[in-house]
């Protein structure tokens, strides 16, 4: 226990990129659900039925007020419990995951509907185009440019929390740092700066590019 | 160099100044003087320079800084002092944040858009500087504060906050609140063109009180031609960041010697 | 499931609530002076302020609270040499520096906008630049931050339940542990902490819904409409309005 190793490190590394494959993987993973689900969570908030409307929009407030970690552990041993205990925790970690950020992400495509105009919905209205085109040629494509860089926003902020699946078992960088220090009663300076850097490393890039297409969607027309 | 100050000197003199933002020279080599309670207006089309020298006399801007001050100028001076610039071991040197705090006591500027602070009512925004710069006492600073909103009278107004009032009652308190810190010099920025028209008379009003109560010495830039002619004894008519003409107003509004003065004028008096 | 065994143990809830209360609480109030330093001085127009600042904000922004939470814990005792011997003031800060990194963009934003002509008026009226900070520019941005702060407050709640992951025995801590006991089923027990959290979160909400409310009272843009639509309310709020500054002043004539 005193100071950095190198040789720690370079052992440790291959593992913590391993783990970090496993962070990717389930930020793909997540990352749709939560792009698509908070999509549906959005359009439904809008136009379904209030036996609908309410319920939804109360559990998305309850996903969004509580810790992730807690979510994750109670829908873990609700599978592995009473559902299905083959149930992967990547699977069932993902599906958290997904679920958690697209309750912050339909609050960003609301947004996006919200500052449409209202003559929009008027001269669709206008027009008599049945719902669907009204939604889907008309309001979905404006709101997509006035929420994509705040959706690419949760988008990161979840990567940066994948971390916490650790908890249910999924193997990433944290666990194998666990791991390594389980059988070398060292590591965890490298192994957990090792892993902070990594994911420095791939998220600077990606939130700067988010800020540039933030600037450019706020600069173009519409 | 220095001479002695004498009460011939004028209040303020520009000595070849420059100004650039980027690439664009807005002033280039500008002199004049004004003397101490002249009353002064700067006409001209939009872009000549005239609100930039209020802006450096105040000095939220800063001179474009020339080599060797001493001999080639690029210098305003108030005061008979140097002001965008200090005297350091005999020679000029760019005025520190410092210098410059200390020099502007005697500045004070109403801006077109009022720029009173909202989160102070109306007698704070006419104590608070007084208070904090000036270190009068409070209760100094809000006798001075009422004697002064009674001026501009909005002695009713005291306890409101600046958004519950009109744009005019705003710049009268801005007018008010300039005044509280007893300036020499007094900047007024196009102080009517943020108002609705039935609210420039008030205001005008005001200025014209001061003008007629006081010896402070005033640059103004505006676009009322009526104030400028009644307020003012010197008009110059700026363009491209020189003096084209100036005069009395009588004769510069009267018979304009130069084209651009009678073009310009022209076009104002048409809107 | 059987709720009876889970009713018999909330008492023991207290302890590990008031460790998740300490949390945040402290951790807020940390991440709040965080910001704060570090929104000023990434507003400030001198480079060798800024630069740090901006580069120490981007570096925390950049990573993973967890892992940061498990570097302040594992990492960095290594690093100095030192044990901490208390974890609770590892999670505590570490909470603290990535919130306080997150809301400092918050601090910046809102002092960025205040207008500038805000700023020349107070240079006209010869303020220096702490006084233009403390007089005009911060009681103006303060309203304008609340909304923001008041999400990272929640997310931080949220957060907190990470500590448990190095060993503070917070309530998701304690609830994952009597869950996992032997005739004991987790779900209750993480149920109950669910709702707590919950509450935890509606009560930063209230408070800080009352707290803009009363700053946005202090620069004037409360009490609207009334005001212009019926002209006795004028007379009517200009005596709220001085028995309010009265009390403040103590008197003032």
């Amino acid at each position: 226990m005193n100071g950095w190793s190198n040789e720690i490190a370079s052992e440790i590394f291959p593992m913590v990129l391993e783990g970090f494959w496993t962070v990717l993987k389930v930020t793909f993973v997540a990352g749709i659900l939560a792009i698509g689900l908070g999509l549906v969570v959005a359009i439904a908030e809008q136009t379904a039925p209030a036996w609908v409307r309410r319920p939804l929009s109360g559990l998305m407030q309850f996903i969004r007020n509580t810790p992730l970690l807690v979510q994750a552990l109670f829908v873990w041993y609700t599978t592995s419990l009473y559902i299905n205990p083959e149930w992967s925790a990547f699977a069932v970690g993902s599906v958290v995951l997904g679920l958690h950020y697209a309750s912050y992400t339909s609050e960003s495509y609301r947004a996006g509907i919200e500052a449409i105009p209202p003559g929009q919905w008027e001269a669709a209205t206008a027009l008599s185009l049945p719902a669907y085109r009204t939604w889907g040629v008309v309001i979905l494509p404006q709101m997509m440019r006035r929420s994509t860089a705040a959706v690419a926003n949760w988008i990161i902020a979840m990567f940066k929390e994948v971390p916490v699946l650790f908890a249910i078992g999924v193997f990433e960088m944290i666990a194998q740092v666990d791991k390594y220090q389980g059988l070398h009663y060292a590591g965890a300076l490298e192994g957990y700066t090792i892993a902070g850097l990594l994911f420095l490393a791939a998220s600077y890039p990606v939130a700067v590019a988010t800020r540039r297409l933030e600037n450019r969607l706020a600069k173009s027309h519409y | 160099m220095l001479s002695p100050t004498t009460d011939t000197d004028p209040i303020i003199r520009f000595d070849r100044v420059n100004k650039s933002f980027g690439d664009l020279d807005v002033l280039k080599g500008l002199s004049f003087e004004i003397g101490a309670g002249e009353r002064v207006t700067l006409i001209g089309p939009s872009g000549s320079g005239k609100t930039t020298i209020l802006r450096l006399l105040m000095t939220l801007e800063l001179v474009t800084p020339v080599k060797d001050p001493d001999d080639n100028g690029g210098v305003i001076w108030v005061e008979g002092k140097p002001y965008s610039h200090m005297e350091k071991g005999g020679k000029l040197h760019v005025a520190s944040e410092r210098y410059l705090r200390q020099r502007r006591q005697k500045v004070g500027m109403v801006f077109q858009q009022f720029n009173l602070f909202p989160n102070m009512k109306v007698l704070r925004n006419v104590t608070e500087a007084q208070v904090h710069t000036l270190k009068r006492s409070k209760e100094e600073a809000e006798s001075k504060a009422r004697e002064l909103l009674d001026l501009v009278g909005l002695s009713d107004k005291v306890d409101n906050y600046p958004n519950q009032l009109s744009g005019g009652q705003q710049q009268r308190v801005a007018i008010a609140r300039a005044l509280a810190m007893d300036p020499d010099i007094l900047l007024l920025d196009e102080v009517t063109s943020a108002l609705d028209p039935e609210l420039v008379a008030d205001v005008l009003g005001v200025l014209r009180d001061v003008a007629d109560t006081t010896n402070i010495t005033m640059l103004i830039v505006t676009h009322e031609m009526g104030f400028a002619r009644d307020v003012s004894n010197r008009v110059m008519m700026f363009d491209q960041g020189v003096i084209v003409e100036e005069d009395t107003p009588d004769k510069i509004f009267s018979d304009p010697q130069e084209v651009r003065t009678q073009d310009f004028l022209r076009a104002v008096l048409a809107e | 499931m059987d709720w009876s065994t889970v009713i018999d143990s909330l008492p023991g809830y207290a302890e590990p609530l008031l460790v998740t209360i300490q949390v945040t609480v402290m951790a807020s109030a940390l991440a709040l002076v965080v910001a704060f330093a570090l929104g000023l001085a990434t507003s400030s127009k001198h480079l060798v302020v800024r630069t740090p600042a901006r580069a120490f904000v981007e570096l925390i922004r950049g990573s993973s609270v967890v892992v940061q939470l498990f570097w302040f814990a594992y990492a960095m005792p290594i690093l100095l040499g030192i044990q901490f011997n208390f974890q609770i003031l590892v999670g505590v800060i570490a909470l603290a520096l990535n919130y306080g990194a997150y809301s400092s963009e918050v601090v910046r934003g809102a002092i960025a906008a205040v207008p500038k002509g805000q700023l020349e008026a107070a240079t006209a009226l010869n303020f220096t630049t702490f006084q233009k900070m403390r007089l005009v520019v911060l009681p103006q941005a303060w309203p304008e931050m609340i909304p923001s702060l008041c999400s990272f407050a929640i997310m931080l709640l949220k957060a907190s339940a990470l500590v448990s992951m190095i060993g503070i025995a917070d309530i998701t801590f304690w609830a994952d542990t009597l869950g996992g006991r032997p005739g004991q089923s987790p779900l209750p027990h993480l149920t109950v902490i669910l709702v707590i959290y919950f509450v935890l979160a509606w009560l930063i909400w209230t408070g800080m819904r009352w707290l803009e409310n009363k700053a946005k009272q202090s620069v004037g843009v409360a009490k609207p409409r009334k005001l212009k639509a019926d002209p006795n309310a004028d007379a009517l709020g200009g005596v709220v309005e001085k028995s309010s500054t009265t009390q403040r002043r103590g008197g003032v004539k």
